[in-house]
């Protein structure tokens, strides 16, 4: 397959080629464990065989005699590290689990030990030689499973305040004409970047660099310190390119802090590339959850009840939840709403952030009964969603800054062809393959957090620009530095941009879609201070001041102020000026953020606000997404030739990066539908399918066709950027219309995720 | 991984005593300490998972001279075997001749793995359990005899639902050795003491109470070549799997007809992705012989191939699926234009 970038329409940037295009195919560009190390050791890390109990002892004579081998750290050894908080609970790590603190063992795949060695392959070696010993406690694995607990999240999460309800939806739903209620199940699922789980650690007298592949630098910078007892400032972390993230690279795993203070120990730089199935126990991961959705519409298909009840499994210690509740509850219009999350807690390690971490297990459920409901009422579910389409969300009445879902939905359908759908399930059919066309929306919260930005020009219209924001595969180097060239009105190749780096000025964590919005808006207002300069300089007063109404952040390069401004004769300014470098530095942050917002920023903190939590406004891209399924009558396997997605979300800095962005999670929203899930061995707690043999994600020949479609959106309600962001956009709802599509083609309504050939009955 | 002495055979006589002189005599061959190397699909992956520990790997990629030629001569079928998996799987004549070989190899693994991956190799790849691939699960009868099967009650929704065992129900996981056994093919086997020649379906062994005993090569044994006898232009694979492509099957089915006449005068049905070995399905065979068509009797010789299955907790699903995929591919053989 392959396609053109999309001509930009209204409020778009231009389709450059990526910044890092050639880098990446070329081979050039330089991950973290290809940052080279003076003389480094090695380290491998063993991990438990077992979920819960403690290690009795460690048989290591055979390791220890592997040769090349320099040390093995257990908790008996181990340095000693202080403890940090959990990411949602304003800490920086993704777990408070801290492996080689003690001999318990608290979850499948927990580090229990360390080897260093003088290569990669001694290590290999020795840390399979290692005999370890147990005492084998009987761990409760998931939902169902003997000594689980459970509770509500309200109360234990932090960042859960607040179940959201409003109106009686009791009595609503029991006096509604049409009453639906449906359960249903989403699987445990791994994020499985391409790049390992790798962390190279070496020190310079007290000074420590770690490369590894991170989606918060400032954040893993300032909890390695905190772990090591160390100042922050002595910390520095490195990854101009990251693997892909998709979220388990958002928070500090405690690898980072192990193998930097095992470094420290032995005077040496250390380098630790975890294998694959190791990744699948010491990082997060996306935990199985549970939803029984309830609907009350009238006969003509107004929503007068909704309730979405959602459980989620997480580790003993951590609270962790994703709470989609604060989506689902405000997506369409309805009266009377309630809603209830809870969390249930078993013998595994925390789970946490995953692409649309609340967006795609909750919507899977609403958007699913939708068109349940849809059934239930012979309604075209096209015409059931524009019929609950609402201007303002229900819970608190505040308007959308923006909304395009309903012409996302009629683009889309128009593209799709959805007018070719006969309305009955099992109706359409070709060869031996049942065929089935589905659909549902997709939203996902505009966020952004402060940033920092340095930018300098120089004479002849070279500019560098300098922010810790992260290139996880997204175009980070590509928009920014078509921010920083449309806004000084230089050459695009002439712009370097550095990211990656605890050293440049500090961005928000790369999760939650923030990262465009928050790095653009912040270099774009630093590009406007240095414009300052420049028509100070060559500017009468009178002049000035109008130039200065292009720094206000809320002024898009394109008003007149900034095209009477154009003009400005850049040497002419420096040489009048009397230098031939302007460097600037700035710190931006959104409306609404808390106080604190730059001290936080500066210690590793995430200030997001966006979504449902701005004042008086709420702010989501949205799209809607179709889908054909085709399924053979007689093996009853399951194939998607056509994705297509319409979306919306405000300007596209970039709209050849945006519709890659796009057009993968439509893909990862197909391979959650169908493929994607992490089997648990309940006898033991532990995850059998831990490589990407048998952890199923599609192949080429799996996605034959996919097509993504740009809506034209302006929104000058949330940032200066006008960007939402929209890299977890796409695999929201996919899910979910692959199973209305499944309902098509067969009749069947299947309500549990993964949909395997098994599950079908035709 | 563990350090291994490396040897390179450029000749038979060198390969066969080189495994030969290595491997103890009552070493089961999936653990004698030498181990031959030919595309490493399998080998150098349970190495790395140290699944697999020998101290000696001779490489007989040297071979492949006298070893890999595709030889059909019109009446019988000669293939090397180190001959690569995408070269025979492009051979014009093998896709006129042998549909159910050439698809066989066409939908197995992927590209990349084709072209390395040889056919002698290929019949020998073990199993996918994940108990058995996890070197930290203590229960695996064939990785750890007398250990027990984690797979027995975990979670086994690729297991075998034939030729299973209270040891193991490990699923013999390719597919090319379904269209061999169904085609009666002949291997033939050098060793230190000559060469011999065996019935292909007699090379596999069912787990019964020795899982870790899968075939009956003996140490410094090494297959040269398969032999088909006739030519089965009517012959189908197909296969049923999660994903379009790049995947193991839940459900295969080799079939191979000889129709005249609206009557089936020789029919063969092998199954693939369902049974702990190469599966052939001989009850089906003898229903459908000498019988006119139809989809009644597909459906009985599919129930008849699975009379005998046994599932399990997640695996069940793939005794109605495999009856679907013989019916299926029944008909398939029974259209098809040739």
């Amino acid at each position: 397959m392959t396609a053109a970038a999309p001509e930009p329409k209204a409020n778009m940037g231009q389709p450059v080629p990526r910044y890092d295009a050639h880098s990446k195919v070329t081979g050039r560009a330089t991950y973290a464990s290809d940052m080279p190390l003076a003389n480094p050791a090695y380290a491998f890390l063993v991990t438990s065989a077992i979920a819960k109990g403690r290690v009795d002892g460690f048989d290591l004579a055979e390791a220890r005699a592997v040769r090349g081998v320099i040390d093995i750290v257990t908790h008996e050894n181990a340095p000693k590290l202080k403890e940090s908080k959990l990411f949602s609970n304003g800490g920086y790590a993704g777990t408070t689990i801290q492996p080689l603190k003690s001999p318990d063992i608290a979850h499948d795949g927990q580090i229990i030990a360390v080897v260093i060695a003088e290569s990669y392959e001694a290590a290999r070696e020795a840390a399979n030689r290692v005999k370890v010993n147990y005492t084998v406690a009987a761990p409760s694995a998931t939902f169902d499973s003997p000594g689980t607990t459970t509770a509500a999240a309200k109360g234990q999460n932090s960042q859960f305040k607040e179940d959201p309800k409003v109106g009686d939806f009791a009595k609503a739903f029991a006096a509604a004409e049409i009453q639906l209620t449906a359960a249903y199940d989403t699987p445990t699922q791994h994020h499985n970047p391409m790049e390992l789980f790798t962390t190279s650690c070496a020190w310079i007298g007290d000074d420590l660099v770690i490369y590894e592949p991170s989606q918060y630098v400032h954040g893993l910078k300032n909890g390695v310190a905190e772990q090591l007892g160390i100042d922050a400032d002595k910390v520095r972390v490195v990854n101009p390119y990251v693997g892909g993230g998709f979220g388990s690279r958002g928070s500090m795993t405690p690898r980072t802090a192990i193998i930097a203070g095992i470094a420290r120990r032995l005077n040496r730089p250390i380098k630790l590339v975890a294998t694959r199935d190791q990744g699948f126990t010491i990082t997060t991961y996306r935990a199985e959850t549970r939803h029984e959705i309830k609907l009350g519409a009238s006969r003509d298909g107004k929503l007068v009840a909704l309730r979405h009840e959602g459980a989620e499994v997480s580790s003993r210690p951590d609270a962790y939840c994703v709470g989609g509740t604060k989506t689902t509850t405000r997506l369409y219009a309805c009266p009377n709403v309630d809603s209830l999350v809870s969390i249930v807690r078993a013998d595994r390690n925390t789970p946490g952030f995953m692409r649309s971490p609340p967006e795609v297990p909750y919507l899977f459920a609403l958007e699913s009964a939708m068109d349940e409901l849809a059934v239930k009422l012979d309604m075209d579910p096209v015409e059931l969603r524009r019929i609950n389409d609402t201007t303002n969300e229900p819970i608190g009445g505040k308007p959308y800054t923006s909304r395009s879902l309903m012409a996302c939905f009629d683009e889309a359908a128009k593209a799709f062809g959805w007018s070719q759908r006969s309305s009955q399930p099992k109706s359409m059919a070709e060869g031996d393959w049942l065929i089935g066309y589905g659909c549902a929306a997709t939203c996902y919260p505009t966020q952004m957090g402060p940033a920092a930005a340095r930018v300098r020009l120089q004479r002849d219209g070279r500019t560098r620009v300098e922010i810790a924001g992260h290139e996880i595969g997204t175009g980070a180097y590509t928009v920014i530095a078509q921010t920083a060239a449309e806004r000084l009105g230089v050459p695009l190749e002439k712009v370097a941009v550095f990211i990656g780096d605890s050293d440049l000025p500090p961005a928000p964590v790369a999760g939650g879609s923030n990262s465009t919005a928050s790095t653009c808006s912040a270099v774009m207002m630093v590009c406007d201070q240095i414009r300052q300069r420049l028509f100070k300089a060559v500017m009468p007063d009178s002049l000035t001041d109008k130039a200065k109404e292009t720094v206000g952040i809320s002024q898009a390069p394109t008003t007149q102020a900034a095209k009477s401004n154009r003009p400005l004769d850049i040497e002419k300014a420096f040489d009048a000026l009397g230098v031939s470098v302007v460097e600037e530095y700035g710190e931006w942050k959104p409306e609404g953020a808390p106080l604190d917002s730059f001290k936080a920023m500066h210690s590793g903190h995430v200030r997001l606000v966006g979504g449902h939590q701005m004042q008086d406004k709420i702010a989501y891209a949205f799209g809607a997404e179709f889908v054909e399924v085709r399924v053979n009558r007689f093996t009853h396997e399951i194939r998607c030739p056509r994705l297509v997605g319409a979306f919306a979300a405000g300007r596209i800095m970039n709209p050849r990066t945006a519709r890659s962005q796009l057009m993968g999670g439509l893909i990862w929203g197909m391979s959650s539908a169908l493929l994607e899930a992490t089997e648990i061995d309940e006898r033991n707690a532990r995850y059998v399918n831990d490589n990407l043999a048998d952890y199923l994600v599609p192949v080429n020949a799996d996605v034959p066709g996919v097509e993504v479609i740009l809506l034209s959106e302006q929104d000058d309600h949330i940032n200066p950027a006008g960007a939402k962001g929209l890299g977890e956009l796409a695999n929201v709802g996919t899910n979910a219309a692959i199973c209305n599509a499944l309902y098509h083609a067969t009749g069947q309504r299947i309500r549990k995720l993964p949909v395997r050939l098994e599950n079908i009955e035709v | 991984m563990r350090p291994f002495l490396y040897q390179r055979a450029t000749d038979p006589d060198m390969a066969v005593q080189a495994l030969g002189a290595a491997a103890a005599a009552n070493n089961p061959l999936t653990q004698a300490t030498a181990q031959p190397l030919a595309g490493g699909t399998t080998l150098i992956d349970l190495m790395k998972l140290d699944v697999m520990r020998p101290t000696a790997i001779v490489d007989i990629n040297p071979l492949a001279q006298g070893w890999s030629a595709i030889e059909p001569d019109g009446e019988n079928l000669r293939l090397g075997a180190l001959a690569k998996m995408s070269d025979v799987a492009v051979h014009d004549e093998i896709q006129r001749n042998y549909p159910v070989i050439a698809n066989s190899l066409k939908l197995a693994a992927s590209a990349q793995l084709r072209n390395m991956a040889t056919l002698g190799g290929n019949v020998m790849q073990r199993t996918r359990c994940s108990y058995f691939r996890d070197v930290s699960y203590e229960n695996c009868n064939k990785r750890n005899p007398g250990s027990g099967c984690a797979a027995m009650d975990g979670v086994n929704r690729m297991h075998a639902v034939l030729g299973v065992s209270d040891q193991c129900i490990a699923t013999y996981p390719g597919d090319f050795a379904q269209a061999l056994i169904a085609l009666d093919a002949t291997v033939e086997i050098t060793g230190r003491s000559g060469s011999r020649s065996m019935p292909f379906a007699e090379l596999h062994k069912m787990p019964g109470s020795s899982p870790d005993i899968e075939t009956t090569l003996q140490p410094g044994e090494l297959i040269s070549a398969f032999t088909v006898s006739g030519r089965w232009p009517r012959s189908v694979y197909l296969k049923a799997r999660d994903r379009q492509s790049y995947e193991f099957a839940l459900s295969s089915a080799a079939i191979a007809l000889d129709v005249q006449d609206g009557t089936i005068r020789e029919a063969r049905v092998a199954l693939g992705g369902v049974a702990t070995v190469p599966w052939r399905a001989r009850e089906a065979e003898a229903l459908l012989k000498g019988q006119r068509f139809d989809d009644g009797l597909a459906q009985r010789a599919a129930d008849a191939a699975f009379a005998d299955a046994r599932g399990r907790r997640h695996n069940s699903f793939k005794i109605a699926l495999g009856k679907r995929v013989v019916a299926r591919a029944l008909q398939q053989a029974v259209t098809m234009e040739i």
